[in-house]
């Protein structure tokens, strides 16, 4: 009996160990390694190892021990990798301006008198007189733990002081939040056009029979069947000065001059709505067509005013797909990056687009990943919200 | 005459080059429970959705206690209607879905109250009121449906087919329960059914469509026992539809002569004149069998050709060798083998004339 169970017990693992690892080997691993290179800062505590424990004790008010020194003078002697003092003098820089003429400055110094003088003798303030500013000091200790929360604090304009209280980054230090804002402000506005394109559309599809309903589908089905680059680029070439939608609305007297639809937030707002209207219309005909076509009429004979009978009975019962297509665009918009980048200007870049400035064009995954996972957390949050939203006890009817 | 609650008027209605009720003219009395009974495809549904204001006619018109309503839309008719899924809203309570015709007419929210609890007790549903449709089974959902269309007092009550998703207990239960409220709360009821004992058990009046027309109209017994047209006697229960040639007309009677040469007498109906070629129905529980013909007037000697036993009754087929007949025999006579020969007697009274 048992053994029969455990024989099923295996297959069964057998049918799913495929998903399994596919899961863990493309969703969990990368998501794990996002989450620790967001947070790990290995660099310093690498390159100074004797400094780790010289700095543990110090309160990072007094003047650096006598001990703290001989460590710097010890680990920059120990340090060989060219590379590795690299990083170290790229990270001690990033945390305090100076480093890096300071480090090489005091390496080469340390280095010509390594056969004469102690690590304990080097007097450090002679070699460059910003040894005896406490704040490179801090610096260094404050960068020794092999993790760290500074990437993180950045990705929302946070930072730690010396003494390492939170504070709010300077206004001309950083804009993430306010890239954040923005990208959830243009989420918010493609999700409302795709909602008030997409409704009335799906309930249309939904009222149709035959090869109307087949037609009105495969209209909004076809874009999802061309390149997202491709449907980009022909926004990019519609909405020119000189352009399609420029052209007609000038010849039919709209506009007199040609409306700027591009590199600004309306071409950006378009052109996405574009692109995801399908993931709005769906989720909504789905539901849509689930709801008897007797319910109309029935609420008809019962009194109600078209208007109202939509207001009541139609609307309510599809907000579901309302929901889930509201949260498919949303969702699917906060991580836009191809579309911003092409038809927005300099202030419609989203989030995606510093991502990938931090990954390709600055090499600080520690950043990138931080700000991946922000996204990541602002996207699981809404999706709890959702879920909280769609188990509401309507739900069982 | 009384104004007629509702009349149709020649009443038109044609898909493209399909005609599905063809020149109707139906009046409507208050009070009264009157249902449309026919094959699917006979157009008795569509002139219920023209009533409902769901459909508008092709030609002719409706009036409502002498005002003509072609032209309002359904929200603005008066009528409750029951349909065959229900239509309850799935995503209110069963107290929301009785008050919704009443907000509808901007009725106090205590009073709303007050009526709602009435139409629940009067389905004997007081308990169900804050669950949701999809909590309750076929049976209340329907009667949730019904008392919907009630509660808020309109002038007719329309039914398609309300029924025809119960079991067969259910459907005879709710028949009576239905009943009982058209005659408590004197409701004019248009009752749309293909069912021709629901339409027998419950109606004032019936009306018979074919092909988009009526074909007879009448109180249930005048249907079943005078049957005007042989589409009527054959939808309408079972009967046995016997050829022949009239022979002699004398006052209510008329002699017939069937094609196997016997002859029988029978009432004689307006399709008896003489010398016509005639239909004879005659319902198989009015024919007896027996050795011989006993006081029932009419005779035809006939052999077994099968028996059906059908708990209760017997249900023998027949052949005089012109004619097959059915008959419905008392189950406690004795068995009849296959091959016997019987007489099979029936009443004068018992058959009815219909034009061939």
């Amino acid at each position: 009996m048992s053994e029969v169970s455990f024989r099923q017990r295996v297959g069964a693992l057998a049918l799913v160990a495929p998903l399994a690892l596919f899961i863990a080997l493309f969703f969990v691993w990368p998501l794990v390694t996002v989450l620790k290179e967001s947070v790990s800062d290995a660099t310093v505590s690498h390159a100074l190892p004797t400094m780790v424990d010289a700095a543990a004790d110090w309160n990072r008010q007094s003047p650096p021990t006598a001990a703290m020194k001989a460590a710097l003078v010890t680990d920059l002697r120990g340090i060989e990798d060219q590379q590795l003092f690299g990083d170290l003098v790229r990270r001690l820089n990033s945390a305090q301006a100076g480093f890096r003429t300071l480090l090489p400055k005091t390496r080469t110094a340390v280095d010509k008198s390594r056969e004469t003088t102690a690590p304990e003798a080097v007097d450090l303030e002679e070699i460059d007189k910003r040894w005896s500013n406490p704040a490179y000091w801090q610096a260094i200790a404050g960068t020794l733990s092999p993790f760290t929360d500074q990437h993180l604090l950045a990705a929302v304009d946070l930072s730690r002081d010396g003494t390492g209280a939170i504070v709010a980054l300077g206004a001309d230090e950083s804009a993430n939040l306010t890239i954040l804002l923005r990208t959830f402000w243009v989420s918010a506005l493609v999700t409302l056009v795709c909602l008030a394109i997409g409704l009335p559309y799906a309930m249309l599809a939904a009222a149709m029979t035959g090869w109307r309903r087949q037609l009105l589908l495969g209209a909004v089905l076809l874009p999802l069947w061309t390149s997202l680059l491709v449907r980009t680029a022909s926004w990019y070439i519609l909405l020119q000065d000189n352009g399609l939608v420029n052209d007609a609305l000038q010849s039919l007297g709209l506009t007199d001059a040609p409306l700027r639809l591009i590199f600004n937030r309306v071409g950006v707002v378009i052109a996405m709505a574009h692109i995801l209207l399908p993931f709005m219309v769906l989720p909504i005909y789905s539901v849509l067509i689930t709801i008897p076509k007797t319910l109309m009429p029935a609420a008809a004979s019962l009194g109600a005013h078209p208007l109202l009978a939509f207001l009541r009975v139609l609307l309510p019962l599809s907000l579901r797909g309302v929901a889930s297509g509201a949260l498919l665009v949303f969702m699917a918009a906060i991580g836009y990056y191809i579309t911003p980048a092409l038809i927005g200007g300099a202030q419609d870049q989203m989030i995606s687009s510093v991502i990938a400035f931090y990954a390709t064009g600055s090499a600080n995954w520690g950043m990138a990943a931080a700000l991946g996972i922000v996204l990541l957390a602002a996207t699981l949050l809404l999706y709890m919200v959702y879920g909280w939203l769609s188990s509401d006890k309507t739900a069982r009817a | 005459m009384a104004i007629p609650r509702i009349r149709f008027d020649q009443i038109t209605k044609s898909y493209g080059s399909l005609r599905v009720i063809d020149g109707l003219s139906l009046d409507i009395a208050k009070g009264e429970f009157i249902s449309l009974l026919g094959p699917s495809g006979s157009g008795k549904t569509t002139l219920l959705m023209i009533l409902a204001g769901f459909e508008s006619a092709t030609g002719g018109g409706v009036w409502l206690d002498g005002k003509r309503i072609d032209h309002l839309p359904p929200y603005r008719r008066d009528m409750g209607v029951v349909f065959q899924n229900y239509a309850l809203f799935p995503h209110m309570t069963v107290a929301d879905n009785i008050a919704f015709p009443l907000q509808m007419r901007g009725v106090r929210k205590a009073e709303i109250a007050e009526r709602v609890k009435r139409a629940l007790d009067m389905v004997q549903l007081g308990a169900m009121s804050e669950r949701y449709p999809a909590q309750l089974s076929g049976g209340q959902q329907q009667r949730i449906a019904l008392a919907r269309a009630l509660v808020f007092e309109p002038a007719v009550v329309l039914m398609d087919e309300p029924l025809g998703a119960l079991d067969k207990q259910l459907r005879e239960q709710m028949q009576l329960d239905i009943r009982k409220l058209h005659m408590r709360l004197g409701l004019t009821v248009v009752f749309v059914t293909h069912d021709q004992s629901e339409a027998l058990t419950m109606s004032d009046r019936i009306a018979v469509f074919n092909k988009g027309i009526i074909e007879q109209i009448g109180t249930p017994r005048e249907i079943y026992d005078h049957p005007a047209t042989r589409f009527v006697a054959e939808f309408i229960g079972e009967t046995n539809l016997i050829e022949g040639t009239v022979e002699r007309v004398e006052a209510d009677m008329a002699t017939v002569r069937l094609a196997g040469g016997s002859e029988i007498r029978v009432q004689a109906g307006t399709a008896a004149t003489t010398s016509a070629k005639v239909l004879v129905s005659v319902r198989p529980e009015r024919i007896h069998l027996g050795p011989d013909a006993g006081e029932r007037g009419n005779a035809l000697r006939s052999t077994v050709v099968d028996s059906v036993y059908q708990g209760d009754h017997l249900r023998v087929q027949l052949d005089d060798g012109a004619h097959g007949f059915i008959v419905r025999s008392d189950r406690r006579t004795a068995e009849w083998p296959q091959g016997a020969a019987v007489v099979a007697s029936f009443q004068p009274e018992d058959c009815w004339v219909i034009a061939s």
